[in-house]
C-alpha cells in the first residue's frame, strides 16, 4: 500500500467541517432562542431578553457561525456561476466586506442594549 | 461495409427534456437557492433586531411592519427559506455519516424534507396570519 496525498492543500476538507460545525451551532442556537422566548413577547420581554449576558454570548456565537457559513455558501455560488476572474474575486470581497458589516451591526446592536 | 468515419462525425442531439430532476436535485437546488436568499435576508432580518430592540416606538414599529400584508409575505418567505435549508442541512448532516444514502432512503428523506418544511411553514404561517 503506497500512502500518498492525492489531492491538494485540504483546504475543501476545512471548508467541508467548518460548513456542517456552524450549522451545528445555528441549529443549536434556533432551539434555545426559541425555549427561551417569552410567551408574551412584549418591547420590556423582547429587550430582557437580550439583555441577558449568556443571550449575547450564545447570539454572538450565532452570528459568528452565521458568517463562517454565508462565507462558504456564496463564495461556492460565486465560483460555480461566476466564470469571470475578476468579477469573480470583486464579488467575493464584497461578499467578505457585506459579512463582516453585517456581523459588527449586530454586535452593535446587542451591546447597545 | 458502412463508412464508419462517416457516420462519427455526425452531429449528436441528445434531447435531456424528457429527464426530470429528482426529488433530491429539487431539494439541493432550493437549498441553494434558500441560502442565498436568506444571506440577502440578513440585512433585513438585522434592521428588525435593532429597531425592536432600540426602543418601545421602535418595537411597535417593527410589528407594524410585519403585520402588514407585504410583510407577512415576506416573513413567510423568509420561513419557508430558513425551514428547508434546516431540514435540507439535517438530511446533509445524515448523509454524511452515512445515514439514508441508498437510492430509495434518499428519495424518501428529500420528499420528507419537502413535506415538513411546507408543513411547518403553513402552520408556523397560519398562527402569524
Amino acid at each position: 500500500m503506497v500512502n500518498r496525498v492525492i489531492v491538494g492543500a485540504h483546504y475543501g476538507l476545512k471548508d467541508w467541517l467548518a460548513q456542517r460545525v456552524t450549522a451545528v451551532v445555528m441549529l443549536v442556537y434556533t432551539v434555545v432562542f426559541l425555549s427561551a422566548l417569552p410567551r408574551a413577547i412584549t418591547h420590556a420581554s423582547w429587550k430582557a431578553l437580550f439583555a441577558q449576558e449568556w443571550m449575547r454570548l450564545a447570539t454572538f456565537l450565532f452570528v459568528a457561525s452565521v458568517l463562517i457559513h454565508a462565507w462558504i455558501g456564496v463564495r461556492n455560488i460565486w465560483m460555480d456561476y461566476v466564470k469571470h476572474t475578476g468579477l469573480r474575486l470583486a464579488a467575493q470581497i464584497a461578499t467578505i466586506l457585506w459579512l463582516a458589516g453585517c456581523a459588527g451591526w449586530a454586535m452593535q446592536i446587542l451591546w447597545r442594549i | 461495409m458502412p463508412d464508419l468515419a462517416a457516420k462519427k462525425q455526425r452531429p449528436l442531439w441528445y434531447n435531456l427534456s424528457p429527464l426530470n430532476l429528482p426529488v433530491p436535485g429539487l431539494v439541493s437546488i432550493f437549498h441553494r437557492i434558500s441560502g442565498l436568499a436568506l444571506f440577502l435576508g440578513l440585512v433585513a432580518f438585522l434592521y428588525f433586531l435593532d429597531l425592536s430592540l432600540a426602543s418601545e416606538s421602535g418595537f411597535a414599529r417593527a410589528g407594524e411592519y410585519l403585520r402588514h400584508p407585504l410583510g407577512k409575505v415576506a416573513l413567510v418567505a423568509v420561513l419557508w427559506s430558513f425551514l428547508h435549508h434546516l431540514c435540507a442541512g439535517v438530511r446533509h448532516l445524515f448523509l454524511d455519516i452515512q445515514v439514508g444514502v441508498e437510492l430509495k432512503a434518499a428519495r424518501r428523506s428529500a420528499v420528507a424534507v419537502f413535506a415538513v418544511s411546507l408543513a411547518l411553514t403553513a402552520f408556523i404561517g397560519a398562527r402569524l396570519w
